[in-house]
């Protein structure tokens, strides 16, 4: 059961001290691949093959179970079992085995991703679950007494023309987030095909992005009953689908529609109401396949190797530094690419010798090897420095590095021992005691 | 006498080994000497004795920790040492922000034994430095007594000060701090200085510039000499007692100590930059004009000419003088007063300006009683020896007057400077009690000698007018008698005070505390230490712990973590940033956490033993000194009309505050006196006002044995949010 985290550890190590034939080499990703996939009825397991045949596809290791299995586990011995989850089981009341919330967001704290698709029939649990992680699914049910219980999200406007129920909640979404680290660099040019539920994000939580927004004249409601007050969730508020990167970096991806996923809406054709164009398949499929590429971090991830400093002119690391010391700053940064480490490149990352307030910020310059690095003057003030890299884009794994440093003042003597301009003083000085002695020669000896 | 009467009868080879009276006083006097200097030793050791050999207090702890580094890396390291393990982040130059001469002392002390082949551990001597010192200043004080009034007055003087509590409570075993050794070196000076002035001589004035060297080294109370010297001067001046012996001495010790001090690296520059400095200039610029017109009068010979020469000399020279300072003043190169200084000039200064000055228990005014407690007799006794002191006037005299009063004086501003008056109070008490004693004692030897010259001689003029005196007073002998064991009763009295004050009152380690339990027996309390050494053993190495500063410096010496705030009070801003994270919410409090990159969160809480200097009850402090700096902390916001409360009737902000919170985190589910319901606060002796508190952002992480000591972990932020 350890093997695989210890493989992991010991990547670590051995990256740190073979960096550039570690970044070369085809090695682990920063992942391991093994996927737990929780269904609340197996026929999931093939009205959604597409989905998980390109997940297998791509090395991940998938295990099916029933979101009610009794002898379902997440870890064994205080280890985990899994790397990954899949919670296509939306209408669930609660998991079989030791699994509950709690557990589940335990194992994303833990540094863990997942996927989780909700629907209209979205029991408590996952509905917890979610709003754990920053999302709020439409709670009209709750304290809309006259709504049914099951909301959705309606466009009149902007649904797909295929749609056969004529309720407009076959929705076809295009408004994407502008990111090709979460989305891939190929755009996603059909629309993408949803049914489900909204949510909204919350607005504390600086962590959740919406990926795929519901269009300014959506609303959330229940399409079988009349309205009688105005719907709680509207227009361009509403997430259709979200992604939350935790400050561990590890990814949940909530949608709200178990369909989105499904065979049927990866093959089907779409046309937007409104729209001349046709498309012969659906964004669908290139949009799950590129946000689960992310999710289990095949791309997006950075890591941060071989942090040095040192003076300039010497090698090794010292364990503090004077005021005014030159020195030198690097560290290796990499891109996990799906199948291996590539330096990453960029001309936006930042250093701060940072006391309480950055006194120093300076761009890294690359060498586009990987290798970032800069050199500066330290600030005339000692104290208990840090070296601090944050560095924060979108989709990409936070890099926040920090070594202390800790800078002196001069000793004594390194101040300059002659100043020029005390050279008066200094003749005084000197004058006077020469002329003190001769004074006392003649005193005494001329009587 | 006796004795050698009886001596007298016998044979001539036992007669050979008598000692000659003045052998005799000798012997006597160097056994009493002996005697006292042991004593003054051993009175010092109840704590060692009762609890172990261990530091005491709060500063001593950091004087240790500095002294280990000094005897670890050596001297020139210890002068440059850069601490980045207190005051993070801003670090703390040491060997530029303290008094070494302590720590060069025992380092010494402690390399000396070792050469001796004297395997002792570099704590044992920390530990005995005090009481050493103690006693030396036993011998000063002999000294000293000597040369202002007569070796009676000085043996008298020595045995006062070995016992006088108001010394020994800053110099018992244990008690490793500055005022141990700078004590001996203050009276030293004064010593050396008064002899200086006595004789006139250059190498007693060298002398007295070594001494104030070494008080310089060791104190920043050498501000009282330096502003002393120059007062005692100017007084003898104006009372015409100029002489060149004042002169050289006065002139080579100012010249030579300001030299001598500059070397050390916290003075530096402030014997001419500083305005507590400046008296000691100004009057050595006088007793220049003061020879030079001395030398003009003496040429001219002209008492008209003389008179005109000098009104122009005095114009001129006041008006330089003033220009000098105003000019020094208002350019910056002459610093102000600090607050220090004002605070002992006016003691309602550091109340309205300083809190943090305010805040510490030894810098409040001193109550009657304590003079009493820490001067016993000899409270009666200063008055009569300032008496005999006017009676007998010299320049010695003259010197001892000023220090007893001036110092008096700041010990009733500052408890802690009783330390200061309590040589000078000694030394003129013992004047008192010397000269009485000897008076009566006179008295009663004329009277049993009378008898004797009168059968002896049948007749004189001397011993008839003798005879009539005696007659005029005729109970003289007994009441001189009786008054003679009045006097001894007293001083035993004082001698039993004054032990009885230092096994109770002062030798208490206060790092280890010790209460009477249910059935007279002793309870010991050692949970700081418990507490320090959880944090040495349990938490990463270059964890950082935020505590009010009092427990700043054992948190580093025994905890070897890196603290926010210390003892040494240097940054009031950073002290009121901990008391702003003290005194706000928990989600305030978090992000100036954060800020600080602190870990652990450290408090004291007396709650359940009842153990009463704890962290709710210096709480206002941190309030007060945090909203100086931080008006959004209001003290008002913490108190009910005006009174401070924890119980039910708290304000809500004080009962939401970080430190309520943190000190009575599970608090409500104790019960801690029969009788009393559960959260019963043994200190406040009420009911606690919030039972029910919830931590977010910090956790439990260890409570000690009698949860005196509890400290929480910061938590990170959250994963998800």
């Amino acid at each position: 059961m350890a093997a695989p985290r210890h493989h992991h550890l010991a990547l670590a190590v051995a990256v740190a001290l073979l960096v550039v034939t570690a970044a070369a080499a085809d090695e682990g990703g920063p992942r391991g691949r093994r996927v737990l996939v929780l269904v609340d009825d197996l026929a999931v397991r093939s009205s959604h093959s597409a989905f998980f045949a390109s997940l297998q596809g791509r090395g991940l290791d998938l295990d099916f179970r029933l979101a009610d299995d009794p002898k379902l586990s997440l870890h064994r011995y205080g280890q985990y079992l899994y790397d990954g989850l899949v919670l296509f089981a939306p209408s669930t009341p609660r998991f079989g085995g030791s699994v509950d919330q709690n557990s589940i967001l335990e194992f994303i704290d833990a540094g863990h991703d997942m996927i989780l698709a909700a629907d209209s029939s979205a029991s408590d649990l996952i509905r917890g679950i979610a709003t754990e992680c920053g999302v709020d699914f439409d709670e009209s049910r709750v304290y809309g007494w006259c709504q049914d219980p099951e909301a959705m999200v309606i466009d009149h406007i902007n649904y797909a023309a295929t749609d056969a129920e004529g309720d407009h909640t076959l929705i076809a979404g295009d408004d994407l987030i502008q990111s090709d680290v979460i989305l891939g660099s190929k755009k996603i040019e059909a629309p993408v095909l949803f049914r489900g539920i909204g949510h909204a994000v919350n607005p504390s939580n600086s962590l959740v992005l919406k990926v795929l927004s519901a269009s300014p004249s959506a609303y959330s409601a229940n399409p079988k009953s009349k309205l009688a007050s105005p719907p709680s969730l509207t227009g361009s508020a509403i997430s259709l689908v979200s992604v939350m990167q935790a400050r561990n970096n590890a990814r949940v991806l909530i949608s709200g529609s178990l369909d989105l996923f499904s065979n049927r809406f990866l093959k089907s054709g779409v046309q937007k109401a409104g729209s001349k164009i046709r498309h012969e398949k659906a964004g669908n499929e290139q949009f799950v396949t590129e946000t689960s590429k992310w999710v289990f971090h095949e791309r997006g991830h950075l890591k941060a190797v071989n942090v040095k400093h040192n003076k300039v002119g010497e090698t090794n690391e010292p364990g503090m530094y004077r005021i005014n010391d030159d020195l030198e700053y690097s560290v290796e940064i990499y891109e996990w690419s799906g199948t291996s480490w590539k330096p990453y490149v960029a001309d936006d990352v930042q250093v701060q010798f940072y006391m309480m307030s950055p006194y120093v910020l300076k761009t890294l310059s690359t060498d586009k090897k990987g290798v970032f690095s800069t050199s500066f003057k330290v600030p005339d003030v000692y104290g208990v420095f840090q070296f601090k890299v944050e560095y924060q884009r979108l989709g990409y794994t936070g890099l926040s590095l920090s070594k202390q440093i800790p800078v002196r003042p001069y000793r004594h003597n390194e101040y300059e021992r002659f100043i020029t301009s005390a050279y008066p003083y200094y003749a005084a000085s000197f004058s006077t005691m020469g002329a003190f002695f001769i004074f006392s020669f003649v005193y005494l000896y001329h009587k | 006498m006796a004795a050698a009467t009886a001596l007298d009868s016998l044979p001539a080879p036992l007669r050979s080994l008598r000692l000659k009276t003045k052998q005799q006083e000798l012997l006597l006097r160097v056994s009493a000497l002996a005697l006292i200097y042991v004593l003054a030793f051993v009175v010092r050791l109840f704590s060692v004795l009762r609890y172990e050999s261990m530091i005491h207090e709060f500063d001593p702890y950091f004087n240790y920790r500095t002294t280990l580094f000094l005897s670890d890396h050596g001297f020139s390291e210890f002068w440059n040492w850069f601490d980045f393990e207190s005051w993070y982040p801003l670090g703390r130059v040491v060997g530029g922000t303290l008094f070494p001469g302590l720590m060069v002392t025992a380092a010494l002390l402690h390399r000396l034994l070792r050469a001796l082949s004297l395997a002792v551990h570099i704590r044992e001597v920390c530990v005995l430095t005090a009481p050493f010192f103690a006693a030396n200043t036993t011998l000063v004080a002999y000294a000293f007594g000597r040369e202002i009034w007569d070796s009676g007055a000085g043996l008298v003087a020595a045995a006062l000060i070995a016992v006088c509590p108001g010394y020994i409570s800053r110099s018992v075993a244990g008690s490793y701090d500055n005022e141990g050794v700078a004590i001996f070196a203050l009276l030293l000076t004064f010593y050396l200085f008064v002899r200086a002035v006595n004789t006139g001589s250059l190498a007693w004035s060298l002398a007295s510039a070594f001494g104030y060297f070494y008080m310089v080294s060791a104190w920043g109370g050498y501000v009282f000499i330096i502003n002393l010297l120059p007062l005692y001067v100017l007084v003898l001046l104006v009372t015409g007692r100029y002489s060149q012996r004042l002169y050289v001495a006065y002139n080579s010790t100012y010249v030579l100590g300001m030299l001598l001090a500059m070397q050390i690296r916290f003075v530096g520059f402030q014997h001419v930059q500083s305005g507590e400095h400046m008296a000691a200039m100004g009057v050595f610029f006088l007793l220049q004009v003061f020879f030079f017109l001395d030398w003009v009068k003496y040429l001219l010979n002209d008492a008209k000419l003389f008179k005109s020469f000098l009104r122009i000399t005095l114009t001129c020279v006041i008006t330089v003088g003033t220009l000098a300072l105003g000019i020094g003043t208002a350019s910056g190169y002459i610093s102000p007063w600090t607050g220090r200084f004002y605070s002992l000039l006016d003691p309602t200064y550091a109340k309205d300006h300083i809190p943090i000055i305010a805040s510490v228990s030894e810098h409040q005014p001193t109550a009657w009683s304590s003079f009493m407690f820490d001067f016993h007799i000899l409270l009666f006794l200063f008055p009569a020896g300032l008496y005999f002191c006017f009676k007998r006037l010299s320049d010695a005299t003259i010197f001892i007057v000023m220090y007893g009063l001036t110092s008096m004086y700041f010990a009733g501003v500052m408890v802690r400077l009783i330390l200061v008056a309590a040589p000078a109070v000694c030394l003129i008490s013992a004047i008192a009690a010397s000269a009485t004693i000897k008076n009566l004692t006179t008295l009663i030897r004329t009277k049993s000698k009378s008898p004797q010259t009168v059968s002896g001689k049948s007749s004189g003029s001397k011993a008839a007018a003798k005879g009539a005196v005696d007659q005029s007073l005729p109970f003289q002998q007994n009441v001189a008698i009786a008054l003679l064991l009045g006097a001894f009763y007293l001083l035993s009295r004082y001698a039993v005070h004054c032990t009885w004050v230092t096994s109770e009152a002062y030798s208490s380690p206060s790092i280890v505390l010790a209460a009477r339990g249910h059935n007279g027996g002793r309870v010991i309390f050692d949970d700081y230490r418990e507490a320090y050494y959880w944090l040495r053993q349990n938490t990463p190495s270059d964890a950082k712990i935020m505590s009010w500063w009092d427990y700043g410096y054992q948190i580093t010496a025994m905890g070897n973590r890196t603290v926010i705030v210390d003892n040494n009070t240097w940054n009031n801003t950073h002290i009121a940033t901990v008391g702003r994270a003290m005194s706000s919410y928990e989600d305030e409090a978090y992000e100036i956490m954060q800020s600080l990159d602190v870990n652990y969160v450290l408090v004291v809480f007396g709650g359940v033993t009842g153990y009463s200097s704890d962290d709710i009850n210096k709480f206002l402090w941190m309030v007060r000194i945090g909203g100086g700096v931080f008006p959004v902390i209001k003290e008002p916001d913490y108190l009910v009309n005006g009174e401070y409360r924890v119980d039910k009737g708290a304000a809500p902000k004080m009962l939401n505050c970080l430190m309520y919170k943190l000190c009575y985190y599970r608090f409500g589910e104790l019960t801690t006196e029969y009788g009393k319901p559960p959260g019963y606060d043994r200190v406040r002796g009420v009911e606690i006002g919030n039972k029910d508190i919830k931590l977010e952002y910090l956790e439990e992480a260890f409570t000690t044995s009698n949860w005196i000591v509890r400290i929480y972990k910061v938590k990170p932020p959250k994963n998800r949010s």
